[in-house]
C-alpha cells in the first residue's frame, strides 16, 4: 500500500470544518471551565454550607465517571427528560463541566498552599473579601498551579475528539467521515494526529506567552 | 527434521487434493431434487437463517421462529409435505442448494447476477429495504426534494449513509453516528426525528418501542428477498410462484409481515 493524500484534497473543506468546530470548542470550554473553575474552589473554600457540600458532590461526580458516559447522559439523557438540548450544546455544556470540575481540584491544591494568615492579613489590611481573595489567594494560586492547569486544559481539547460520537462535526468526526468515504485511513489519520499535534503545541504557547503577562510578579522570583 | 515436516506436507497436499476432487465429484453428481423427488419423499427441506431476525433466529423455546420460517411452514402446508429446516449462514445457503441438501434457500436471499449464474430465483417473498424512518406521525414523503429542511440520524460509513448522501438536497442535515445502536439512541430519545436505516432495524426498533415504532416515510433502495432453488427446476419454480401469489392474496404474507416487521407490506409486495 502506498501513501496518497491527494485523495485528501476534496475532503479538505471537511477537515476545516471539523477544525474550526474543535477550535471554537475548545476556547469556550477553557474560559467557561475556567470561570466555573473558580466559582467552586472559592464556594468550597470559603463556604462550608449545603452550596459547598453540592459542588463537592459535583466535582466528585466528574471526577470519577468517564467523560463520554457524562456525554451520552447530556445527550441522549436529557431530551428523554423533556430537555432538548443539541449535540453540539451537549458537547460544549459536557466538557465545560469536565473541564470544571478538574481545575477547580487543581485550584484548591494552589489555595490551600496559600497560609490562611495572608488572608486574614489582607483583610485586617481593609481588603474587602473579594478583593483579598482575589489578589492575595487567587492569583498566587494560579500561578503555582499553572502548569497542571495548562495540561488540563490540553487535556480536555484531546478529548473533545470523543464529542464525534454524538454527531458533532469536530476534527474527529472529519477523520471518521473521510475515512468511510475513501477508506485512507492511515493518510486522513496521521494528518489529523499532526492537527492535534500542532493545535496541543499552539495551546501551550499561548498559554505560556499569558502566563508571563499574568504572573510578571514571579518573574526572578520564586518562579 | 526438515525431511519429515517436508513429507508431512506432501501427505497433506495429497490429502487435500483428493478431498478436494471427492467433493467436486460429489458436487457434480448432486441432482437437484425436483417437484416430483419432493412430493415423493414427502418432505420438503428448507434452508433457513437462525442468526438474522426477524428473518430468522432462535426463540426461547430453542425453536427456529420468523419470517423466513413461516414462509417455510407456508410452503410445506399448502404442498402437504413435511418440513425440514435447515439452519445455514449467509455464506453456506447457496454451496447447500448446490450440493442438494436442501430443496430451497427460504434464507433473506437478495438477487444479484452473480447469484443468477448459479441457482434460480423465484418472485419476491419479503420485503427488504434501506429507507428513511420517522415517528408514527410523520407525514410521507414523495421524493429527495421532500427531505430538504430535516434532520436524519444516520450510521457513519453504512450503505444508507452513502445513498442519502448522495441524494439529499443541501440543506438536509445529515447526522451521523458512530453505530446502529448510537443511531438508534439517537431517534428513540427524540434527538432525531427522522432516521435512514433497513427495513430489518427499524423492525427490531419497533418490536422494544411500539410507541415511537419507525414508520417509513421515504424508500431509498428496494431490494427484497427471493426464494432460491437450482437452476432448472422449472415445476418446483412454478409451484413455489404460484404458492406467493397465493400467500399475497390470502393475506398471509401481510400477516407474517405484521408479525415480524409490525409494519404493512410495502405496495410492490402486496399487489
Amino acid at each position: 500500500m502506498t501513501l496518497d493524500f491527494s485523495t485528501l484534497l476534496p475532503y479538505s473543506g471537511v477537515i476545516i470544518e471539523g477544525l474550526v468546530t474543535t477550535l471554537w470548542l475548545t476556547v469556550v470550554t477553557t474560559f467557561a471551565g475556567i470561570a466555573l473553575a473558580i466559582v467552586v474552589a472559592y464556594v468550597r473554600d470559603l463556604e462550608s454550607g449545603i452550596m459547598s457540600r453540592l459542588l463537592g458532590g459535583y466535582v466528585e461526580v466528574v471526577r470519577n465517571t468517564p467523560f463520554i458516559v457524562q456525554l451520552f447522559f447530556l445527550f441522549f439523557g436529557l431530551p428523554a427528560l423533556g430537555i432538548p438540548i443539541s449535540a453540539p450544546v451537549a458537547a460544549l455544556v459536557a466538557m465545560v463541566l469536565n473541564l470544571g470540575a478538574y481545575t477547580a481540584e487543581i485550584l484548591r491544591a494552589g489555595i490551600d498552599s496559600t497560609a490562611r494568615g495572608q488572608h486574614e492579613a489582607a483583610r485586617a489590611l481593609g481588603l474587602s473579601r473579594l478583593q483579598s481573595y482575589r489578589h492575595v489567594v487567587l492569583v498566587p494560586a494560579f500561578s503555582r498551579v499553572y502548569p497542571s492547569l495548562i495540561s488540563q486544559c490540553i487535556i480536555v481539547m484531546l478529548g473533545s475528539a470523543v464529542v464525534s460520537q454524538i454527531s458533532v462535526f469536530d476534527l474527529t468526526y472529519a477523520a471518521n467521515f473521510i475515512q468511510s468515504r475513501n477508506f485512507r485511513g492511515f493518510e486522513v489519520y496521521l494528518v489529523v494526529t499532526l492537527i492535534y499535534l500542532l493545535l496541543a503545541v499552539g495551546m501551550r504557547r499561548s498559554f505560556e506567552l499569558v502566563g508571563r503577562r499574568l504572573f510578571a510578579f514571579r518573574q526572578g522570583g520564586s518562579a | 527434521m526438515f525431511a519429515f515436516t517436508k513429507h508431512r506436507f506432501y501427505r497433506q497436499a495429497l490429502l487435500a487434493l483428493c478431498c478436494t476432487v471427492v467433493t467436486g465429484l460429489a458436487a457434480v453428481s448432486a441432482q437437484a431434487s425436483d417437484l416430483a423427488t419432493i412430493e415423493e419423499r414427502g418432505t420438503l427441506r428448507v434452508a433457513v437463517p437462525q442468526d438474522f431476525p426477524p428473518f430468522g433466529s432462535v426463540g426461547t423455546d430453542l425453536q427456529p421462529q420468523g419470517y423466513d420460517i413461516d414462509m417455510a411452514h407456508y410452503l410445506a402446508d399448502q404442498m402437504e409435505v413435511d418440513l425440514e429446516l435447515v439452519a445455514v449462514t449467509s455464506a453456506n445457503r447457496i454451496p447447500f442448494l448446490q450440493t442438494d441438501k436442501v430443496d430451497l434457500v427460504i434464507s433473506s436471499l437478495g438477487k444479484n447476477p452473480e447469484r443468477a449464474a448459479v441457482i434460480d430465483f423465484t418472485d419476491a417473498y419479503a420485503p427488504f429495504f434501506l429507507g428513511v424512518f420517522g415517528t408514527p406521525e410523520a407525514a410521507m414523503i414523495d421524493d429527495a426534494d421532500g427531505l430538504s429542511g430535516k434532520t436524519i440520524g444516520v450510521t457513519r460509513g453504512s450503505v444508507e449513509d452513502m445513498e442519502l448522501s448522495e441524494l439529499a438536497p443541501s440543506d438536509t442535515t445529515v447526522q451521523r453516528f458512530e453505530d446502529n445502536a448510537t443511531t438508534i439512541s439517537a431517534f428513540l430519545s427524540g434527538q432525531v426525528d427522522y432516521i435512514a436505516t433497513g427495513n430489518v432495524v427499524a423492525a427490531q426498533i419497533a418490536e422494544r418501542n411500539a410507541e415511537r415504532a419507525p414508520t417509513m416515510v421515504f424508500r431509498i433502495k428496494n431490494s427484497p428477498c427471493y426464494i432460491g432453488l437450482s437452476q432448472g427446476n422449472t415445476a418446483l419454480k412454478d409451484k413455489v410462484n404460484a404458492l406467493i401469489e397465493q400467500a399475497k392474496q390470502d393475506g398471509s404474507l401481510e400477516a407474517m409481515s405484521q408479525k415480524w416487521f409490525h409494519t404493512a407490506l410495502p405496495d410492490d409486495l402486496s399487489n
